[in-house]
């Protein structure tokens, strides 16, 4: 579904990413991990070309995505993403943030998107929040609410950019949940976390990546408790 | 008490020459009205221009980002009456536009670089990830401006806008230098054909005072609205 191949990203002077190359495969559940700095989340943001690639490709669904004329927009749809900050809209209600783009983009009228929106919000357990502004909810709300907002587009892959990181430890339980019922309906799924044991329970796969490449990948059963590399191990038995 | 009835007296007198007699205070009257066309139409176009102007300053494109830099920098950089004379008497001298109208274009092509400078301080203001939730969900950089970007940083801009609006109708003031009859050239038309100071001009003074008290009013009343949503 997404082939990456010698993916390479530059700040200024700085390397971020050095050559990764990455099958992510239809149905699969690949959780990204590894220190900060690591590119862990440069290597997300790439994905939906919110950074721009400064060296190699990115196939999804056997289009290049990193090409010169490529309709980045289309690409998008394509891809749910869901942020460490949430980056809901304030200015719109709940539904006003799950329909604009649907109804936007011609996807669906607004009554159909009202509908699914409605039916989204029942999924992450949020229906009564329909007519409420973003303000008005806890943080682990807003971050379900994002995540419906993402289905609204219905795409095949989704995107999570440390969806827990910003959030009081309470709150972690209930976002965790909406993703694990998400990866188990079949989404393919790219996740960027720290939370290693949501990784070890629901990922088909784990990068561990370190140094703007990734040192090492497996089952998460392999990974967490017998990794290969030194790094790994230096890494893993800090944090866990 | 004999000096102060003299003096309301006296006072009543002058008020009569200057404002009663020979009806002049329908020559105030016809300059309020100018000086809120002219106010009025200039705001509208100083925010279209200043919108555009924004959006040059922040484009990636390098010419948009020279244009809208000479602009406002050749609009900061002389001064508003020279500005006004230009655009009557060189750029619209043959075209037979009403007076008015010429000088609203004027005042907005001026405030229009004030404004985009308002402007883009709005939209800078607001967190890149809206732009980014925007843009991930397949939403146009256009769409994304408009739909996500803009109707937030309009409630952060408002008060910055009002102050503009209102130094904009003092800067209205010149146009008498073009011919048109507006408060303060009313005020000083009754200066001369009186020869008296005090009255016509503490008058002109009271009339803009009043009519940007009002103002202000009710943009406090539109401001107020717009935060009321805000906090829910």
């Amino acid at each position: 579904m997404i082939k990456v191949k010698n993916l390479h990203k530059q700040f200024g002077d700085l390397q971020v990413l050095n050559g990764i190359d990455e099958h992510i495969k239809k149905g699969e559940v690949v959780v990204v991990i590894g220190p900060s700095g690591s590119g862990k989340s440069t290597f997300l943001r790439c994905l939906n070309l919110l950074e721009e690639v400064t060296g190699g490709e990115i196939y999804v669904d056997d289009e290049l995505i990193t090409g010169p004329h490529v309709n980045v927009n289309q690409v998008r749809q394509k891809m749910g993403m869901v942020f460490q900050h949430f980056n809901l809209f304030p200015h719109l209600t709940i539904m006003g943030n799950i329909t604009l783009a649907p109804v936007l983009l011609k996807k669906m009228t607004k009554e159909e998107a009202q509908k699914r929106g409605m039916e989204l919000l029942a999924r992450v357990g949020l229906e009564e929040k329909a007519d409420a502004y973003p303000a008005q909810l806890s943080g682990g709300q807003k971050q379900r609410v994002a995540i419906a907002r993402a289905l609204a587009m219905d795409p095949e892959i989704m995107l999570f950019d440390e969806p827990t990181s910003a959030l009081d430890p309470e709150m972690v339980g209930e976002v965790l949940e909406v993703m694990k019922d998400l990866a188990e309906s079949g989404m393919t799924m790219v996740i960027v976390t720290h939370e290693m044991g949501f990784a070890r329970e629901v990922a088909s796969r784990v990068l561990f990546m370190d140094q703007g490449i990734v040192m090492e990948q497996g089952r998460p059963e392999e990974i967490f408790t017998n990794p290969k590399n030194e790094r790994t191990q230096l890494f893993l038995s800090k944090v866990l | 008490m004999a000096w102060f009835h003299e003096w309301t007296a006296d006072f009543a007198d002058t008020f009569t020459r200057c404002f009663i007699k020979d009806d002049r205070y329908k020559l105030l009257l016809e300059g309020i009205g100018v000086t809120i066309k002219v106010s009025l139409l200039a705001v509208l176009i100083g925010i279209i221009i200043g919108l555009l102007i924004a959006l040059c300053n922040l484009s990636k494109k390098k010419l948009l980002r020279f244009i809208g830099g000479i602009y406002t920098d050749v609009i900061r950089g002389t001064p508003s009456v020279t500005q006004l004379m230009i655009i009557y008497f060189v750029i619209f001298a043959s075209i037979g536009l009403d007076k008015w109208i010429i000088a609203a274009i004027a005042f907005g092509i001026n405030s229009g670089a004030y404004v985009s400078e308002i402007i883009r301080a709005g939209i800078l203001s607001i967190d890149k990830g809206q732009t980014e939730a925007g843009r991930s969900l397949g939403l146009s950089a256009y769409q994304t401006m408009t739909r996500i970007v803009i109707p937030q940083a309009v409630k952060n801009i408002f008060p910055a806008l009002c102050n503009e609006f209102i130094v904009l109708i003092k800067e209205t003031a010149i146009v008498g230098y073009v011919g048109l009859m507006d408060i303060q050239k009313a005020g000083d038309f009754i200066k001369s054909a009186t020869f008296e100071a005090f009255m016509p001009l503490i008058g002109t003074a009271v009339i803009y005072y009043v009519l940007i008290k009002i103002l202000t009013i009710l943009l406090n009343r539109i401001e107020k609205r717009l935060r009321a949503s805000e906090v829910r």
